[in-house]
């Protein structure tokens, strides 16, 4: 049983001196993506760049007078402070819920897709991506009507399971965090999922008809030929969607702008940033996001080993 | 064949959009300047008299300018946001803009305001109430025009206070008011949420009694700014609003209570004491007239000063409205200020105050005989503008507010003492850059 977890080696080339078609291969490719590369620097790196010096300053947009270097002075005033504490907290929590609840949902959707009959599978396919096709800033309103106390219907729906008629969901920081997961879930378990089927698109119809040959119950089946074989594709999906949920900012502000307890690391950014106009501050915190974010990246990369070719279903 | 056809579709759109770009350039070349320039002013949301007002300066200027409105978010704070991005990018579409007070030091101090032209500061502040000439100025200089200013007064139900023995016609201290609702078995409405509503009656207490927020206003150094925020004025400010949260007359939800929960809790009577802003008469006349709430209501509304801090001193009421600033870069700072002058003339801002119920910050538009049929509480407004102390002058005024909301919220928590002196160390620590907020 052991053997089938291994998947066949993938052909790797030769480590001899490259053929002369594979250098011109390799110089086409380079034409190719060049263009792309030389966009990619200058939309990316070019604004991470000027936010790291921007960090370095005591600079507020209004008060050019008063602009200073301060070296590192601004990371430390953040790091310092409760506030980024706070929002780093409420952050993780929100990253760590949806992703957990919506690999678990995502891969049970992918498992309907899957094995829908052949007809009706576009159909099912585009009814499950349509959340995700709605815009986050609309889909958050539409959760906040929903829960609102003078508009929703969920006060009055739900009153069968004790919830009062005026209960203020956004008053306090666990309902506001259950709501805000509740959205982000909804919206982006069609993404996970699709990322799933893909996977589960992978695993060899052979190894399947073995194991039940073999006499392999639906569960052990999962956890010894599925499973194994799309694990890459699982920490793929995870990876994406843990840098996405890191970042939520849409649902945050349309919600609660950040009050009760629920503010995340990009609304503390924007509020530094856009609302604070302290522009070294602001972009100290961005940079820290970012920094964040690049660690979320390594630890998948490196201490999961995630091969993210897989992403593409090579 | 299906790529094929995506590419076909995709390389389709591409020279669209190709072709609709270069319209619009042509489009741009096209339209030159043409006959009188168009002055762009940025209004707050109301309820259509400045872009009336914009109608009637437009006719009155006799083909030298055009004024066209474009309206603001409608909270002050995005409406800050707005202004202060497309003006540190040199915007020159800004040519007049409709500015809350407490961001105009803010706009002064970082060059975004046109410098007014020799004799307009004269003209402008004639005749104008002196805490909306303060509210306009910075460092001592009229750096916005006074368009029209508002103050709170305090709001009674007749009915309600007849028995207290309370002489409503004679200032009366918070003191007062509370311990005779609680006596009634009534509430006092104010302003608890933590918005900045909270800082405005704050401001409005410590002013009240002698004490200032900021003890050197002017300074332009944020590290060099320095707070009154321990000194006695303003412990006994704290000491107010938590005998207030703490008592029995302070609104069920008043934590979360703001200036339109206030005004219908005194519509339904459940409060027999309120502070609020002159809108309060516009909704509950409204109200009568849709037959919402009994059409007597409104004549069983009293009104009289900003209630005082200490008997021996008058109190200080919240000072607001909206001064008309000129843009750094806009094209023709000379006909905006001609402009402005046209706008806040007595005639038009009496017009907006009896059409919109934004009082004047002219002294004439209280003896207009309109004004006066529909506000009949216009003189007290008019001797509370006098008396109004604005709220501390900073270039900083965001993270002064915000970081008293933070300490200052939810006034049942507030110690006097201990709050007081929070509140000085985040707002300190903020200013040096110290502390996020």
């Amino acid at each position: 049983m052991t053997a089938i977890q291994d998947r066949p080696a993938a052909p790797t080339a030769p480590k001899h001196a490259a053929s002369d078609k594979s250098r011109s291969e390799a110089r086409l490719a380079w034409m190719l993506a060049g263009p792309a590369f030389a966009v990619m620097l200058l939309v990316t790196a070019y604004p991470i760049l000027q936010a790291f010096y921007e960090s370095l300053f005591d600079y507020r947009l209004t008060d050019p007078a008063n602009r200073s270097f301060t070296g590192l002075t601004n990371y430390g005033v953040i790091l310092t402070d409760p506030v980024w504490w706070d929002a780093f907290g409420v952050t993780v929590l929100i990253t760590v819920v949806t992703v957990a609840v919506e690999l678990v949902l995502g891969f049970a959707l992918a498992l309907v897709m899957v094995q829908a009959l052949k007809g009706l599978r576009p159909v099912l396919r585009a009814a499950i991506l349509i959340p995700y096709a709605v815009i986050t800033v609309v889909s958050a309103f539409a959760w906040q009507f929903a829960f609102a106390p003078d508009s929703g219907f969920v006060n009055s729906w739900f009153s069968f399971l004790g919830v009062a008629p005026d209960t203020d969901w956004f008053g306090s920081p666990g309902s506001a965090i259950f709501v805000i997961c509740l959205a982000e879930i909804w919206k982006t378990t069609p993404f996970i999922s699709l990322l799933l089927l893909a996977g589960l698109a992978q695993v060899p119809e052979v190894l399947q008809e073995a194991a039940k040959v073999d006499g392999a119950t639906w569960w052990q089946r999962m956890r010894k030929v599925t499973i194994p074989n799309m694990k890459a594709a699982i920490m793929v999906a995870l990876l994406f969607r843990t840098l996405d949920a890191f970042r939520v900012f849409d649902s945050v502000y349309v919600m609660t702008a950040g009050a009760n307890g629920t503010e995340v690391l990009s609304f503390l950014a924007y509020r530094q940033t856009i609302a604070r106009l302290e522009i070294g501050l602001g972009s100290a915190v961005s940079v820290l996001l970012f920094i964040s974010v690049v660690l979320i990246c390594a630890l998948f990369v490196k201490g999961f080993k995630v091969d993210l070719s897989q992403a593409r279903g090579e | 064949m299906r790529l094929q056809r995506w590419r076909r579709g995709r390389s389709g759109a591409a020279a669209a959009v190709l072709v609709l770009s270069v319209l619009a350039l042509l489009g741009g070349c096209a339209s030159g300047p043409v006959g009188p320039p168009t002055l762009t002013w940025y209004i707050n949301p109301d309820d259509g008299g400045q872009a009336e007002i914009a109608k009637r300066c437009t006719d009155a200027a006799g083909g030298r300018y055009t004024i066209a409105t474009s309206t603001l978010p409608r909270d002050s704070g995005d409406q800050r946001q707005e202004l202060v991005r497309r003006l540190a990018a040199n915007d020159s579409s800004i040519d007049i803009m409709s500015l809350d007070p407490p961001y105009i030091p803010e706009f002064a101090e970082a060059g975004f305001l046109a410098p007014l032209p020799p004799g307009t500061a004269a003209r402008v502040s004639e005749g104008v109430v002196p805490s909306a000439i303060e509210g306009a100025s910075w460092q001592g200089q009229l750096v916005t025009v006074p368009f029209w200013a508002n103050t709170q007064l305090l709001w009674y139900r007749k009915s309600l206070v007849a028995d207290m023995g309370l002489d409503l016609t004679r200032p009366v201290t918070w003191d007062q008011i509370i311990d005779a609702a609680v006596a009634k078995g009534t509430k006092v409405a104010a302003q608890g949420k933590r918005a900045e509503s909270l800082m405005v009656w704050t401001n409005a207490l410590i002013r009240s009694g002698g004490g200032q927020i900021i003890t050197n206003p002017g300074e332009s150094n944020p590290k060099l700014v320095q707070l009154g925020l321990t000194d006695p004025p303003a412990v006994e400010a704290a000491r107010i609003m938590s005998k207030l949260a703490k008592s029995p007359a302070a609104p069920p939800a008043f934590s979360t209570a703001d200036e339109d929960a206030n005004s219908e809790s005194l519509q339904a009577g459940e409060a027999a004491f309120m502070v609020n802003w002159p809108f309060v008469w516009s909704k509950v006349t409204k109200a009568a007239e849709e037959g919402s709430v009994p059409a007597d209501v409104p004549n069983d509304y009293g009104w009289t000063l900003f209630p005082s801090v200490r008997p021996d001193l008058p109190s200080a009421p919240p000072y607001g409205g909206i001064n008309l600033g000129v843009g750094h870069s806009s094209l023709h700072p000379d006909l905006a200020y001609a402009a402005t002058e046209c706008i806040t003339s007595a005639q038009n801002t009496a017009y907006y105050f009896e059409s919109n119920g934004n009082p004047s910050a002219r002294v004439a538009s209280y003896s207009d005989p309109a004004v006066l049929a529909k506000y009949p509480m216009a003189p007290v407004i008019l001797q509370s503008l006098t008396q109004a102390k604005p709220r501390p002058q900073t270039a900083y005024y965001a993270e002064v507010s915000g970081g008293l909301q933070r300490t200052f919220h939810p006034p049942e928590a507030i110690v006097p003492g201990p709050t007081n002196q929070a509140a000085q160390d985040l707002i300190l620590g903020v200013l040096r850059k110290d502390r996020l907020l």
